[in-house]
């Protein structure tokens, strides 16, 4: 059964790591697949974006199975923020659901955040799943580092950015895609005036750190170059019962928590 | 004074050329006076073999052949222990401003990361000129016993229980607050997965400051930020609130600071909306080997196949493996640690009956806790371990393992509610 709860992906157009061609973006379509697979067709797309542009990236999306997407006009370079917020307190969206960090512009990854502060939401970052939507109340898997995940519960309405760890999205039919129907939204745009002081160039690439070696003396300097083992600060047991030793390695993995 | 430097070697330079030089008229008295050359009673020339020679910087004795040091070296002794040094403690005393640095503190302690970004934070002072003073906020319980050492000028630290876990909203209170209080100059935050990013964009939309994130060069005037997947960079005023990525400044290491704790009154909690239900048990062989947290490795001194995974198990680790225990057939190839294998990052590395090729210990480098069972206490894999056990893996494991199932055990018994557990 399908939950009764209006779910907005927001889309952006990502960028291909290689080529830096426009694609569909990689946790965007995390959130699509995500909100596919909680209400199905009833997913509602938006973008808030400039409508002169190329709009296959944005057809891609609409492959994954929808017929149409919403699309909020905005000129270059604007804060899409208030339009954006403005749509979605209109339209009583439930769970909005995107990526963490865009992959194109300034991408701060801080348009979650903005927006649950203007809806006045609350707001979980890089989920891997909604588990359960009940009575108002989703079950939330966050997706931890190191492949742990952590459950949570939030109170509907919510913002959820998805991370890596999300289902992988579904593929995407270029034929369908081609035939989902565009709405496009005019809405107000706002310049975002801070971004016009920006020196913006291609990335350089960021010099490596060097290994230091902070020796007084040359036995010192040599010791450092030729050392082949840090070691000798460990503690060794070769006394005592296997019952012991095991005792003494449990304290230790208890003590780092890695069992609980 | 020679008393209170022992390690300050006095030298007489015009004693040792005196000495280098057999001619000169005072040769014979500096020599006897130290006691290198003795004449016996028929007049001939007595060597004692013991003296000659004198002790290294490593603790080996030295023989001077090519005489290139004097004489007068060999009675004395070079002390091998190197003496602690104590770094001069840099002071901020009244501090005019803040710069709050927010570490991660994954598993309690300070990750590289954190410490770097103290290190920004004082060479940001630095380049203000100012009296300030770099402050840190731990969240939850604390294992770091160097921030000292780590440039931590004032801490605060909010141990109390709504801190645990998963608690964004707590923590945004407690942060807002804080920047209430204190007025900080800069909040700086880790970019990271561990929480830096989330909290600092949290803090950034609540009291709207335009943050800049993954910044990577940072002076007090412009930051250069990457942007659009790492592959723009930024240049832009330095904001108020910065996400630094890692390698942003260098770490402190060459004072010490004072980690003087700085209260924080009560505040007013915001309800929470988030409701944090803990962690969920994940397949620990699920996990990608290169970021898990907690390995279990066998090596070529496994006999019992059964028993380890039965282990693994039990303890809930990641299963990995040496070259030896793949090639054998043992462990499927994807298991593997070490060069030509899977570079791990794990927190404990538990290594049963792995010597430790040179190969392996280059995939274990990235290790916090190296825990060694093995049977050879000279191997390499003792040396390098934090803890090792020395006898029989399969004895040591078999009650590691009842270990873990006991305490299993206990943890079910607490939960089941009491009559369940009777009528069970």
């Amino acid at each position: 059964m399908l939950p009764d709860v209006k779910v907005f992906s927001l889309l952006s157009i990502g960028r291909h790591p290689q080529s830096g061609r426009a694609r569909r973006a990689e946790q965007d379509a995390r959130a699509v697949e995500l909100g596919l697979t909680l209400v199905g067709r009833d997913l509602n797309l938006v973008h808030a974006g400039s409508a002169q542009q190329d709009d296959s990236v944005l057809r891609q999306y609409a492959g994954m199975g929808l017929p149409a997407l919403t699309l909020l006009e905005q000129e270059e370079n604007a804060d899409i923020l208030p339009s954006l917020a403005k749509f979605l307190q209109n339209n009583q969206a439930g769970i909005v659901l995107m990526g963490v960090r865009a992959e194109s512009g300034e991408s701060s990854g801080m348009l979650p955040y903005l927006l649950a502060e203007k809806l006045g939401w609350p707001i979980v970052s890089r989920i891997a799943d909604i588990v359960d939507i009940k009575e108002g109340v989703a079950d939330v898997l966050l997706a931890l580092p190191r492949g742990q995940r952590r459950a949570v519960q939030v109170a509907l309405p919510f913002i959820a950015t998805l991370d890596n760890a999300a289902s992988a999205p579904r593929q995407t039919a270029y034929g369908s895609g081609l035939r989902a129907k565009i709405e496009v939204v005019s809405s107000e745009s706002t310049v975002d005036d801070l971004t016009l002081n920006w020196q913006v160039s291609p990335a350089k690439p960021r010099p490596k750190r060097m290994k230091v070696v902070k020796a007084k003396t040359a036995a010192d300097r040599f010791k450092a170059a030729t050392a082949k083992l840090a070691g000798g600060g460990g503690q060794v047991l070769k006394e005592g019962t296997p019952a012991e030793k095991a005792q003494a390695i449990f304290d230790l993995l208890l003590e780092e928590k890695v069992i609980r | 004074m020679t008393d209170s430097f022992p390690q300050i070697l006095r030298r007489d330079p015009r004693a040792e050329w005196i000495a280098r030089n057999r001619l000169h008229p005072l040769h014979d008295s500096v020599m006897a006076a130290n006691g290198a050359e003795v004449r016996g009673p028929s007049g001939l020339l007595r060597k004692n073999p013991h003296v000659i020679g004198f002790i290294g910087p490593n603790g080996i004795k030295r023989i001077d052949r090519a005489n290139t040091s004097s004489g007068l070296m060999a009675g004395k002794k070079r002390s091998s222990t190197t003496q602690d040094v104590e770094l001069p403690l840099h002071q901020v005393i009244d501090p005019t401003g803040y710069i709050v640095v927010v570490p991660d503190m994954v598993g309690g302690r300070l990750t590289t990361h954190d410490k770097d970004i103290l290190g920004l934070g004082h060479s940001l002072i630095k380049e203000y000129a100012d009296n300030m003073a770099v402050v840190a906020v731990c969240f939850g319980e604390s294992k770091e016993t160097q921030f000292e050492l780590a440039g931590v000028d004032r801490l605060i630290h909010l141990s109390s229980a709504e801190y645990e876990g998963f608690s964004p909203e707590a923590r945004l209170a407690a942060l807002q607050h804080i920047h209430q209080i204190y007025q900080p100059k800069h909040w700086l935050f880790p970019d990271s997965i561990n929480g830096g990013t989330d909290l600092a964009s949290r803090l950034s939309a609540r009291i709207g400051e335009r943050a800049a994130a993954q910044a990577w060069q940072v002076s007090i005037a412009q930051t250069v930020c990457r942007g659009a997947s790492a592959s723009l960079d930024i240049k832009r005023e330095t904001p108020r609130i910065l996400m630094l990525l890692e390698e942003c400044g260098n770490a402190i290491n060459e004072t010490r600071h004072e980690v003087l704790p700085l209260t924080l009154d009560r505040f007013e909690m915001t309800d929470t909306r988030i409701e944090d239900n803990g962690l969920v048990d994940v397949d620990p062989n699920a996990v990608p080997l290169a970021e898990a947290e907690f390995i279990l490795s066998a090596g070529n001194g496994i006999h019992n196949w059964e028993q380890f995974h039965a282990c693994a198990k039990a303890l809930g680790a990641t299963e990995g493996a040496s070259r030896v225990a793949v090639d054998d057939g043992f462990m499927p190839r994807a298991r593997q640690v070490g060069a030509s294998g899977t570079w791990v990052t794990a927190q404990v590395y538990l290594a049963v009956g792995i010597s430790g090729a040179i190969q392996h210990m280059q995939g274990i480098g990235q290790c916090d806790k190296v825990i060694a069972i093995n049977t050879d206490a000279g191997c390499d894999m003792v040396k390098r371990a934090d803890l090792a056990v020395i006898g029989d893996s399969e004895e040591v494991l078999q009650a590691l393992m009842a270990l873990a199932n006991e305490r299993k055990g206990v943890l079910l018994d607490d939960a089941l509610p009491k009559e369940e557990n009777h009528v069970a």
